[in-house]
């Protein structure tokens, strides 16, 4: 069993990278051992508290999109300011198949560049589909390129790449990709789509779903969807 | 031949397969986790403690593992009693044929909010449980009820009078004479004490120099306070007649028969949940059955107040 911080400890911001006019990755000093799809609760003190998907584990990083208070403050901090985390949390992605097909809507991606790098390093294929709705939501596509992933871009104002919705995309692709299984993260409705589309195909599924998470250990039920433990069942769920 | 330990027990004239009982405040959010509970082994659920109108609770951090238990202050955040009460009600639907009672825990920042949650609840539940011991919300509602023999007693009589169905009082270890206090509720009207609540405690990060907990402040509980809720479970049961809900590090059937031996009727569950997961409840249930037929116990009954004998 890896080590699982259960209080927020402190790791130093090494760098900070501009993703885009509302993304910015923050590589940490340190890491731990941590799957794809886990999860940490990022604490800034006096402020609050959040859960953030790990984008990697070695050297601790995350990628976060300014999209409330939280998140503006976290935006402001820079390198050598400190940031508290705990955990890492959940059951994240498991590995299947030889050729993995990843499909990530908006901010969702960044879960799946740490599944990459992890499939990558077994040598298996992946295939991505990064959805976004205009051309400069689009992020971490040089990432993936760089981890020799097949990138296919997808907007829903057609912008840049295909234009539509990820799931959509994705399955106009599929006869070509011939993915083994298929892997999303990102809004409820994409992977209720992304669900649907491996139940036509008959292919296995994981999909990380997203909560309002307080304890992140299994007891305040405040994650719940439908008695499932957002924070200790998944975030990984296999349909 | 050997019986097979039986493990049911009656709390207030209703019967519960085992005295395992979900403590409020864990998982008790909504009607699939409440039945998922029950299914894991529970001999009673309790759901999250219900207001008159939605609390939002405090910002996060609000609940840890400290190092040897549990610090909580998530602020009683609840969707408010017209939500709760769909909740309760369907939660109510779907535990009928698992034949596992539901316990309503109800909160107010007076005892008039107290008296009409339990009138609008009216039966839909089995029992209401009062809890006037929240160590969290202090500084928005002032102590809480239960640290004043005199609030607390005021509190009970008016939900027991407001109450179709058996009413608990849950109690605080934060006073100076819980058995005093314990006494008050009985003679208030109180048909069963449930105790104790998390002990107020105080987790601080070196590196921030701050507590962890937005509220700064929290209620402890889990393997920690295990001694402090026997202490408790011993000092009331020996100075009140009704049934007593003991709670309090409950995480293995050892300390569910301590706590029985302590004198309580049933045994709340809560930080187990972390410790084993949901299946707490069917492990620590076995373990009971086990540790009986091992020490040579058919019932209970035979094992409940063993502690207090001279």
């Amino acid at each position: 069993m890896p080590t699982v911080h259960n209080l927020p400890q402190p790791f130093k911001i090494a760098e900070v990278i501009e993703e885009s006019y509302r993304v910015k990755t923050f590589v940490l000093e340190g890491s731990f051992e941590a799957e794809p799809g886990q999860f940490v609760m990022l604490w800034l003190p006096g402020v609050d508290e959040k859960p953030f998907s790990l984008v990697n584990s070695n050297p601790v990083t995350l990628t976060v999109a300014r999209v409330g208070p939280f998140t503006s403050e976290l935006h402001r901090r820079k390198p050598g300011d400190t940031l508290w985390l705990r955990g890492p949390f959940g059951n994240g992605f498991t590995l299947e198949g030889e050729h993995l097909l990843l499909i990530g809507g908006g901010y969702g991606v960044a879960p799946l560049l740490f599944l990459a790098r992890k499939a990558r390093e077994g040598g298996r294929r992946v295939s991505v589909v990064i959805g976004a709705s205009t051309a400069r939501d689009v992020i971490l596509a040089e990432d993936f390129l760089a981890l020799g992933c097949h990138v296919i871009i997808a907007t829903e104002d057609g912008s840049r790449g295909f234009r539509g919705k990820a799931p959509e995309v994705a399955e106009e692709l599929l006869r070509d990709i011939n993915p083994d299984a298929l892997y999303a993260c990102g809004p409820g409705g994409m992977l209720e789509a992304v669900r649907m589309m491996a139940g036509r195909r008959g292919l296995p599924v994981q999909l990380s779903y997203e909560s309002y998470i307080r304890c992140a250990i299994g007891v305040c039920g405040s994650c719940q969807r439908s008695g499932w433990l957002v924070c200790r069942d998944g975030p990984v769920r296999r349909a | 031949m050997k019986r097979e330990p039986d493990l049911s027990v009656e709390l207030c004239g209703i019967r519960l397969r085992n005295p395992l009982i979900l403590a409020s405040g864990i998982l008790g959010t909504g009607p699939d986790l409440l039945v998922r509970v029950a299914r894991a082994g529970a001999g009673a659920v309790t759901t999250k403690s219900c207001s008159l109108k939605p609390r939002k609770g405090h910002p996060n951090p609000t609940v840890l593992d400290w190092g040897h238990g549990l610090i909580n202050a998530v602020g009683l955040a609840n969707p408010g009693l017209e939500e709760m009460s769909r909740i309760i009600a369907q939660a109510k639907e779907l535990l009928k044929p698992l034949g596992v009672p539901l316990i309503a825990s109800i909160f107010g920042g007076k005892t008039e909010e107290f008296a009409a949650l339990a009138r609008k609840l009216n039966s839909l539940p089995d029992f209401i449980e009062v809890n006037i011991s929240c160590p969290n919300v202090e500084a928005e509602m002032g102590r809480p009820f239960a640290t004043d023999a005199r609030m607390a007693a005021r509190v009970t009589a008016a939900v027991r009078e407001a109450s179709q169905v058996p009413v608990i009082v849950k109690l605080s270890p934060n006073v100076t004479d819980i058995a005093y206090i314990a006494r008050a509720v009985e003679e208030a009207g109180a048909d069963a004490i449930s105790a104790i609540n998390t002990v107020s405690g105080m987790v601080i990060d070196i590196h921030s120099g701050r507590p962890v907990l937005a509220n700064r402040i929290g209620g402890i509980s889990g393997p920690a306070i295990k001694p402090i809720a026997l202490r408790c479970i011993y000092e009331i049961t020996r100075v009140v007649k009704v049934p007593v809900i003991g709670i309090g590090g409950v995480t293995s059937g050892k300390d569910a028969l301590e706590m029985i031996m302590a004198g309580a009727t049933a045994v709340g569950i809560g930080s187990a949940v972390y410790y084993r997961g949901v299946e707490a409840f069917g492990q620590i249930a076995g373990e009971m059955r086990d540790l009986m037929a091992e020490l040579g116990y058919e019932t209970l009954a035979e094992v409940r107040g063993l502690a207090h004998r001279a």
